[in-house]
């Protein structure tokens, strides 16, 4: 479980996050839903142990990422950034072999080879291994990114945005890729979504942000109610039933 | 072998018969004494060349752009400035009686300091924005330029000689007290840059990767920084100030290498530096018989290199 008690963050006067308490469950995918500016990617980034805090404390499985060795940090946590840097002449292997990192500082095995083939595997990379990320669409791009992390086989993965520049099938693939690694592996999943249709299908719990404050936390079904969306987004929704699940329309 | 190993091998077979036939070329008269005055010529040619190579690739890992020389941002700037109020300090005869490996570390550590707090500053707040990066970089270099002349006006003229013997690129004399301490420097801050190769590795993939990863980044930007520091002391040492030959060697070594991999990209920078300098000094001064040409015909090719990676760059 991430357990964040008080979180506060301030650069000179601008208050980016304010007096954050959370619980993320374990095992499950988490929505972090919220408006542009809200504070999502940031609080990304303190829960991964990146961005220092100027108050209050985060608990990953019990242990502070802020004051946890680099290396252990990072087989307990892994982040994908919103739209990373590529290199030039990177192949996508070899971007998916740097998620091996914090196992092996530099020197893989072949235990490290296995997890590296698994991930291509996984998300449907395998045929692209070999070629330049720079000739990738953005949508393999973004794959390609998500294998990287998911190769760093961290019980926590934290992911900002990943269905960017995804069209409906590559984000929908990508949505059950993870769903299954939550159900079948029990990896723990939070994800910043811009699309909240896509957080109402596929996550089990939602955190909903508005003005670097929570402004309510739960599952998918309590959380997106006209009331709570209108106070988030400043925007009437209508919520429907469909399938079980809630279908969220803008009025 | 590997296709990387055969070429690395290849760069490393050409760059000996290239210094071969530097030594051994048109060889007559006393030969003893033209063999040593061509070996120390080629040593610093080499050293130079490796120590440019290598230090661009370097930086433009640090800067996550490849169009990036330590000479644009000023390194070479400050490296003058540093001289320049070394002799503002100990008078010009005092400089001169400093033996020369001693005056090398005292100005290289020197350097090191001064570039890793300007530079790691710089790198700090604006490693997000490149562009404006690049532009505060320019602008610094100006600044350390314009200060360097500032100093230079307020010398004797006498002490202003034993400066502007330092300020251009020439290939002409070199000490061979420098030339041993600039080479122990170099195989130094090689042989640590290669230790970090698979970490730059990951650097480059920018801050917050790197950092999710595991990786200490702001720790190995520092390293990196202080051997960039190292490596253009070195060159700047022994021949002056050049801004874009690295440049040349780091995007040959990047384009014929083909691969992001700091273990393949620093060797091959570095052979293919030293490599074109000792073509380019075989070619001047053996074949034209005009020696010192070299220094402005290598800025020429790598200045004309620069604006086309710069048009191509704006196109795409």
């Amino acid at each position: 479980m991430i357990e964040t008690a008080h979180l506060d963050l301030h650069i000179g006067d601008t208050q980016i996050l304010n007096d954050i308490s959370l619980r993320i469950e374990p095992g499950v995918i988490t929505g972090l839903i919220g408006p542009n500016g809200a504070g999502k990617s940031t609080l990304l980034h303190c829960l991964a142990g990146l961005t220092p805090v100027t108050g209050g404390t985060v608990r990953i499985d019990g242990q502070d990422p802020f004051s946890a060795d680099d290396t252990a940090r990072a087989r307990m946590v892994a982040l994908l950034q919103q739209s990373p840097a590529i290199v030039s002449r990177l192949r996508v292997h070899e971007l998916v072999a740097f998620g091996r990192w914090p196992h092996h500082q530099g020197r893989p095995g072949p235990d490290d080879a296995r997890h590296v083939d698994e991930a291509l595997e996984a998300f449907d990379l395998t045929a692209l291994a070999d070629r330049p990320l720079e000739t990738l669409s953005g949508g393999q791009r973004q794959r390609a990114f998500v294998a990287m992390t998911y190769a760093q086989d961290t019980p926590w993965i934290l992911l900002d945005e990943p269905l960017n520049a995804l069209d409906p099938r590559h984000a929908r693939n990508l949505m059950a890729r993870l769903d299954g690694l939550a159900r079948t592996r029990g990896r723990s999943i939070v994800i910043v979504v811009h699309d909240i249709n896509a957080a109402a299908r596929w996550a089990d719990r939602i955190v909903a942000m508005k003005d670097s404050r929570v402004l309510a936390q739960g599952p998918t079904q309590q959380v997106l109610t006209p009331a709570t969306l209108l106070d988030c987004f400043d925007t009437p929704f209508d919520t429907i039933p469909h399938k079980g699940r809630t279908l969220v329309v803008a009025q | 072998m590997t296709p990387t190993a055969i070429k690395l091998t290849g760069l490393a077979c050409a760059l000996t018969a290239l210094c071969l036939a530097f030594l051994l070329w048109g060889l007559r008269g006393p030969v003893g004494f033209i063999l040593e005055l061509r070996a120390i010529k080629l040593a610093a040619l080499v050293c130079v060349g490796a120590a440019t190579g290598a230090a661009t690739v370097l930086f433009q890992t640090i800067a996550r752009n490849p169009l990036m020389t330590p000479g644009i941002v000023g390194f070479d700037a400050l490296f003058v400035l540093t001289q320049t109020l070394l002799v503002a300090t100990l008078g010009g005869v005092g400089v001169a009686q400093l033996p020369d490996g001693l005056r090398f570390v005292a100005e290289a550590g020197v350097l090191m300091i001064a570039a890793t707090v300007l530079f790691g500053a710089l790198l700090r707040r604006d490693a997000a924005d490149i562009t404006r990066m690049i532009l505060t970089g320019v602008i610094l270099g100006v600044l350390l330029r314009g200060l360097s002349s500032m100093v230079q006006r307020l010398l004797d003229p006498s002490e202003f000689a034993v400066v502007q013997q330092a300020m251009f690129a020439s290939f002409g004399q070199v000490g061979r007290g420098q030339l041993i301490a600039g080479a122990l420097t170099l195989g130094a801050a090689l042989a640590i840059a290669m230790r970090h190769a698979a970490a730059l590795d990951v650097a480059a993939l920018g801050r917050d990767t790197a950092r999710s990863l595991g990786l200490r980044h702001d720790r190995l930007i520092l390293i990196s920084l202080l051997l960039v520091s190292a490596m253009v002391s070195v060159s700047t040492a022994l021949v002056g100030p050049i801004t874009f030959f690295g440049l040349l060697c780091a995007s040959f070594a990047r384009a014929w290498m083909n691969t992001h991999r700091h273990a393949v990209l620093i060797p091959a920078a570095a052979l293919m530096g030293a490599a074109i300098l000792v073509c380019g000094q075989f070619v001047f001064e053996r074949l034209l018989r005009s020696g010192s040409t070299l220094a402005v015909v290598v800025e020429f090719f790598g200045g004309l290199l620069f604006l086309v990676l710069v048009l191509r760059k704006a196109r795409a």
